[in-house]
């Protein structure tokens, strides 16, 4: 089992709320979490915004984007057991469903965007029509992932689909959208993406204090889908959402379909990897195949590793953090970063499988086994148990 | 006539370098569980052996020669590494080898691209690969039958270890049941280890008949790997006769594909495919009958 002490306790915590005979010690225990993310919302948009230059609040906006794509793949992976290996894909859809609103945006009432008259012939296929509202922007950027997600979802994880399998799968998706968007470059603007917008819903995107607004809305949706995410981890589906995870025979058994549990947060997590693109976008100024293709999702899936899976807060911090080292590790070494990133791979995964958040346990359990005399107990800090044997750590239930 | 030859002997050339490199990931994943997703960075080192060879030997003919056993031997001993540094700590976490060996293939790529430079360089075919064959009025160029004669004698040669020797019978006792196989005697941590140097050395000799068709290229793994990983996902694992034929469905349908559309649309076609596929049967084509419920 993985989850942690805090985490179990929070969500096996009896519904009901907060008792006014609640400790400072019980509060901090049950909703640490929150208090936790209220931190992390003062940092993001209060202290950062306040003391931070345009160029870095930019691009902590980017990694906000990126964030929410990492925390999705935290609820389907850490939580799910489901190695989504394709978000490019969900972020691609709502990164272009946004590209292409700001792009009529740019192009003015019953224009056609530049790029279409430079490599077509100016005429605009229909489907790029809707997007010339902004509701329906916003409605797509929302639906298309979940559409998406769902009946692929449903064709795989109804015919227990799971494992590696998924994970190729979902991969092969991310190869083949990144190849079919460089093939359509009349329609997608191909290789090059989508760049060059001038307003946010009318809003200049030239203006600094334009700029501060859309970072805000970036930070305010990672702060947003945390407390989601939070609800989700704290209620009966997540408990039901880790026990598929773990003994997925058992839940069959009980009577629940698997399938459904994970579908659902294989949806959620789709949708939240396109809020990320579609946030992603304004702020950047571009998305273009290379954003969302498979090496960009499994970039999406370091933050994740690094941060903890499992946990609340690490696949979002993770993301920020991996965004961070790779602008500043390629900023001083333009070439190594490629080899920082295939060594967090290893090392992560090889030494800390529970990333950063089990830094705290994994130092507790190892303290106590140096300090007791008794033989070591096979204690495992495993995500996911080879064999769905059920092994509570003593400290789970505590 | 060539609307039908053309598409069909071309992917069949590509399904036979398809499933040079899905057989290592089918005894791989099929024994350990183990996901290999550098398995596509050894065609690329099988791909700069044959480069270096030539370097080196400067008749193309012996370099080929020469170069197919070097590449057998090079990518599998990078393979035997690969497994006894990272991945023998892993088999508890089987998806977590997906993600190390990702990290692997990105050191891989970044080194060669350190050592042999971004662009790729070409290698010259023997004169005796540079004609062509006419089947039914198409030019079937020598290369692509020489991969499908390559592929075949591997999988010979695979085969025949597998079904005749005692290696190979404990092999595939490893892959129907490791812990009765161990309690027969089988060294299971053994048989691993060399089935990783045989599947990553295939994965080598593979390297060396792309670097024939289209030179080397410190990327050219990762076009590969996901077609290479859909073959071993349709023809069930661990199984030979599966891997072979969906390795020569997935090039023929996508050569098919590339034909009538475009290579782009084939791609996503040919995912849409085997996701249909996979609806109708989850377990490939073959699979090992078993008593587990999953």
């Amino acid at each position: 089992m993985t989850v942690t002490a805090t985490e179990s306790a929070e969500s096996t915590r009896a519904p009901g709320g907060l008792r006014p005979s609640m400790t400072p010690a019980r509060l901090l225990k049950s909703h640490g979490a929150l208090i936790a993310i209220a931190v992390l919302a003062y940092l993001l948009l209060v202290w950062a915004p306040g003391s931070m230059t345009a160029f870095r609040l930019g691009n902590l906006g980017k990694y906000c984007a990126l964030a929410l794509a990492s925390m999705g793949i935290g609820l389907a992976w850490g939580r799910g057991g489901m190695l989504v290996m394709g978000q490019g894909v969900f972020f691609g859809l709502g990164g272009y469903a946004m590209a292409m609103h700001m792009k009529l945006e740019a192009a003015g009432p019953g224009q056609v965007p530049d790029f279409m008259v430079l490599y077509g012939d100016g005429t605009m296929p229909g489907w790029w029509e809707p997007f010339r509202s902004g509701a329906f922007t916003i409605f797509a950027i929302i639906a298309l992932p979940a559409l998406t997600s769902f009946i692929l979802g449903y064709a795989i994880l109804k015919r227990k689909v799971k494992g590696a399998y998924l994970a190729i799968l979902t991969q092969a998706l991310a190869v083949a959208f990144a190849t079919l968007l460089i093939a359509t470059i009349k329609q997608t603007g191909g290789f090059n993406g989508l760049n060059t917008f001038t307003t946010f819903f009318g809003h200049n995107l030239y203006d600094p204090e334009v700029k501060k607004n859309v970072y805000r809305i970036a930070a305010g949706l990672v702060i947003l889908f945390l407390v989601i995410l939070w609800q989700i981890y704290r209620s009966r589906y997540g408990e039901l959402l880790i026990a598929t995870r773990d003994a997925e025979e058992r839940i069959r058994f009980l009577g629940y379909d698997p399938a459904n549990i994970k579908l659902v947060s294989f949806i959620v997590a789709a949708v939240m990897a396109s809020v990320g693109g579609a946030i992603f976008v304004p702020i950047v100024g571009i998305i273009s195949p290379s954003s969302v293709d498979a090496s960009a999702s499994i970039l999406l899936i370091a933050g994740v590793a690094l941060g903890g899976r499992a946990s609340l807060l690490g696949p979002a911090l993770g993301a920020i953090a991996v965004g961070y080292g790779r602008s500043s590790l390629s900023e001083r070494f333009p070439t190594q970063w490629t080899y920082f990133q295939g060594a967090l791979f290893i090392l992560v995964v090889l030494f800390l499988p529970g990333g950063a958040a089990s830094l705290t346990s994994r130092l507790r359990s190892l303290l106590s086994r140096v300090r007791s005399v008794r033989p070591a107990t096979s204690r495992r800090v495993d995500v996911a148990p080879a064999a769905p044997a059920v092994h509570v750590e003593p400290e789970a239930l505590a | 006539m060539d609307v039908l030859t053309t598409p069909l002997l071309t992917g069949t050339a590509t399904g036979a370098i398809l499933l040079l490199a899905a057989l290592g990931l089918t005894l791989t994943f099929g024994q350990m569980g183990v996901i290999n997703m550098a398995n596509g960075e050894f065609l690329m080192v099988g791909a700069y052996v044959a480069y270096m060879t030539q370097q080196v030997i400067s008749s193309t003919g012996i370099s080929t020669v020469v170069a197919l056993p070097m590449a057998f031997i090079v990518a599998g001993l990078l393979g035997l590494v690969l497994e006894v540094t990272v991945i023998q700590w892993m088999y508890r976490r089987p998806l977590d080898t997906l993600l190390v060996t990702v990290g692997v293939s990105l050191v891989l790529q970044q080194l060669a691209q350190d050592i042999f430079g971004a662009q790729g360089d070409p290698v010259s075919a023997p004169s005796w690969l540079g004609g062509r064959i006419t089947v039914f009025g198409y030019e079937w160029p020598h290369r692509q039958l020489f991969t499908i004669v390559l592929a075949a004698g591997a999988l010979a040669a695979l085969n025949a270890v597998l079904k005749y020797s005692s290696f190979g019978r404990q092999i595939r006792a490893t892959v129907q049941n490791r812990e009765l196989a161990e309690t027969m005697g089988v060294s299971t941590r053994n048989v691993d280890r060399i089935t990783f140097f045989v599947g990553s050395g295939l994965a080598g000799v593979g390297g060396v008949a792309i670097a024939l068709i289209s030179g080397t290229n410190p990327n050219l793994g990762t076009s590969y790997i996901i077609p290479a990983f859909l073959v071993v996902v349709v023809g069930g694992v661990g199984q030979l006769k599966g891997t072979v034929l969906a390795a020569w469905a997935v090039g023929v349908v996508t050569a098919f594909l590339t034909d009538w559309t475009s290579g782009s649309w084939a791609q996503v076609v040919t995912f849409a495919l085997v996701v249909l596929f996979l609806t109708v049967r989850p377990q490939g084509f073959f699979t090992v009958r078993t008593r587990s419920l999953a």
